[in-house]
């Protein structure tokens, strides 16, 4: 008789997981449901005080702020990510230019941190080279700011957009785009409607990997950023180590993951966009709503434009 | 006409140190079914790129109706191609990806389903519409392909080695079907093959091309009886083929001596001179094999053992090597039922016969 080692070999995962992940995240929804200690930590007294203390303006003024800074900056690393992957999928020596997106990696994500800091700083390269060439010698203000942050944030997570789209534009055959053209297809159009919906998956991943990390973004706001780029990570860290109200941190935090996890899912479940053939084929739908179905084709044959 | 005319003028095209196409020049006229036939390297579907505006020529002009189609990109020009790969896009339904040029125009909804469903029906698709291409066979997708190269009516269909990737018999019968088409729409179809057999039964004319170069264009009879190189004899069908060097010659009968035959009668009107050398041949269904010597005014006779003979049902291919050493090889038809009856075999000695008309002097050289 054959015997079923399938459990076997899954526990020692089931047990790393378990430990490192499931417990932990317990630990912070049990947190988040309890009365906050004196000096942070807990007290072993049910109380929903720390939902209720979410609901205040300042918070949800972080919440919006982060959704918007995360917004931004994973749609600009998304646009940068597209063409470099794409070049590097038609490239003749893949292994180099994979290689130099992998570099940055090598570094701690900190040193790179301060990096930008060294580059942009008032003493930074960029100052100084401006006061060289004689502007501004009072020096520019780079950092500190929004734009700062989303800007060091698309350089941390631009490597995880790249790889998925570069392996799934890899995979794409590029007959279709000539096809295209040779259809009547302008260059523009022949990415758009063949190209774009052909690597879709590859554009989920990508915009999954960066957003996620980036919603959750904490250093990068804390070092490079100012009091208006202030991010949902830095409010946590505050009410764990500053305020010490750690079932609020806790709060934040489910509500975090939890918004994620639902969005996520959303985004994964979504149904692709399919073309009505059935009112194509139906002699009657066609003959009523032909013309805004025809509008609708027209509308999205103009936005490639 | 709905055709337009293709006209190649000196264009060549090199990739780096290759140079695909070496000062090619063709007129492809209205209407016809062209075939560019060649083994692959050949340049022929460089050619066909150049023509559909995926390959600029480094020099040279394509024109279509008169027209210097030069610089002109693919999705300005009056043709259309149906890729090797089939190249359908597969997150479109079948009805999508021959409706897709419509859509880039901005037709009315109406008429694209008017159109798309005409030219399912041409290609026997129309229930198949709402079908992804992953759902269909080999066959299929290839008809897609043709009726959504067709919707926008190009006044040329270019072809790339369509039928390449079916298996032998759908070949032969989508073969026929492009012919049917060919015929209902009534434009200009450049149809690349490396299959001489497509290209024989198929074209109108054919050009066979070989490292760069147009070695022969003309009608398959011409290009099958009169090959004008060796290349272009030994690459359509089978040819035996024959050095010598030219003892005699009066009127167009010409006495060759060939090494490894011997003395040879070839009856060719290409002008030869005594002691040019020459190479001539002649296709093995043209040579009778028998077990009694034959005779007869200006044949040539020659005595051999067999060596392999071939069966394959419709014919047996024999190779016989004669007397002086050279190795001919005959096909022989069983057009009736006692020539399917194995009466020559291996070792046999038999006499092989053909008449000086049917070999072709393909190439020469003035000693």
């Amino acid at each position: 008789m054959k015997r079923n080692y399938g459990m076997a070999y899954a526990a020692p995962q089931a047990l790393w997981l378990t430990v490192f992940f499931a417990a932990p995240l317990l630990i912070i929804i049990a947190y988040s449901f309890l009365k906050k200690g004196l000096y942070g930590g807990v007290e072993l007294h049910l109380s929903l005080q720390a939902y209720i203390d979410m609901a205040n303006p300042t918070l949800l003024l972080v919440t919006l702020r982060t959704l918007w800074m995360s917004f931004v900056a994973t749609l600009i690393t998304i646009l940068i990510a597209l063409p470099c992957g794409y070049s590097i999928a038609r490239s003749k020596n893949q292994a180099l230019r994979l290689f130099l997106v992998i570099v940055p990696f090598w570094t701690n994500f900190l040193v790179r941190c301060y990096a930008w800091i060294a580059i942009l700083g008032n003493e930074g390269f960029v100052n100084q080279a401006l006061r060289f060439l004689g502007f501004r010698p009072e020096g520019v203000q780079f950092l500190y700011n929004q734009g700062a942050v989303v800007l060091v944030l698309v350089y941390m997570y631009l490597p995880y957009a790249i790889l998925p789209l570069f392996s799934t534009i890899d995979k794409f055959d590029f007959t279709l785009l000539e096809a295209a053209r040779d259809l009547g297809a302008s260059k523009m159009q022949s990415y758009i409607k063949v190209m774009l919906p052909n690597i879709k998956g590859g554009i989920v991943t990508s915009i999954l990997f960066t957003f996620i990390p980036i919603f959750g973004a904490y250093a990068v706001p804390l070092l490079i950023g100012g009091k208006d780029s202030y991010m949902l990570g830095n409010v946590i860290a505050d009410q764990l180590t500053k305020t010490r109200n750690w079932p609020l941190a806790s709060a934040i935090s489910m509500t975090v993951t939890l918004l994620t996890a639902i969005s996520v899912f959303l985004f994964a479940l979504r149904k692709p966009k399919e073309h009505h053939i059935e009112k194509d084929m139906d002699p009657l739908a066609s003959s009523s709503g032909g013309a805004g179905r025809n509008g609708l084709v027209g509308g999205s044959a103009e936005g490639v434009r | 006409m709905k055709g337009s005319d293709v006209t190649v003028s000196n264009v060549s095209k090199s990739f780096g140190t290759f140079s695909a196409l070496k000062d090619v020049s063709l007129d492809i006229r209205k209407g016809e079914f062209f075939s560019l036939l060649g083994p692959s390297g050949c340049g022929k579907t460089t050619l066909l790129r150049a023509i559909a505006g995926f390959e600029e020529p480094d020099s040279g002009i394509i024109s279509i109706d008169g027209t210097d189609v030069s610089g002109l990109p693919p999705d300005k020009r009056r043709c259309n191609t149906v890729f090797q790969s089939y190249a359908l896009f597969p997150h479109l339904s079948v009805y999508e990806n021959v409706a897709f040029p419509l859509r880039i125009k901005k037709t009315p909804n109406r008429l694209i389903k008017e159109l798309v469903m005409k030219y399912l029906s041409l290609v026997q698709l129309e229930s198949h519409a709402e079908k992804k291409p992953s759902q269909l066979s080999g066959g299929q997708k290839q008809r897609v392909a043709i009726a959504r190269a067709l919707i926008n009516e190009p006044s040329v269909l270019l072809l790339d080695e369509p039928l390449s990737a079916l298996d032998a018999k759908l070949r032969q019968h989508m073969l026929m079907e492009l012919d049917s088409i060919h015929d209902k729409v009534g434009i200009t179809f450049i149809y690349v093959t490396h299959d001489q057999q497509e290209a024989l039964s198929v074209s109108d004319r054919i050009a066979v091309m070989s490292a760069g170069n147009v070695l022969q264009v003309g009608s398959p009879q011409q290009i099958y009886e009169n090959p004008a190189t060796e290349f272009v004899a030994r690459f359509i069908g089978e040819a035996n083929v024959f050095q010598g060097m030219v003892l005699s010659r009066e009127g167009t009968l010409n006495v060759m001596d060939a090494e490894a035959f011997g003395e040879m009668l070839v009856d060719d009107e290409t002008p030869v001179d005594v002691g040019d050398r020459v190479i001539v041949t002649i296709r093995p269904e043209k040579i009778r094999i028998t077990n009694e010597k034959p005779s007869g005014k200006e044949l040539n006779v020659v005595h051999g053992i067999v060596e392999e003979p071939v069966y394959s049902g419709f014919q047996t291919k024999y190779v016989v090597r004669t007397d002086a050493g050279s190795r001919i090889t005959i096909f022989r038809q069983h057009a009736n039922w006692s020539e399917g009856i194995p009466d020559i075999e291996w070792k046999d000695e038999v006499f092989l016969s053909f008449s000086a008309r049917d070999l072709v002097i393909v190439e020469k050289n003035a000693s």
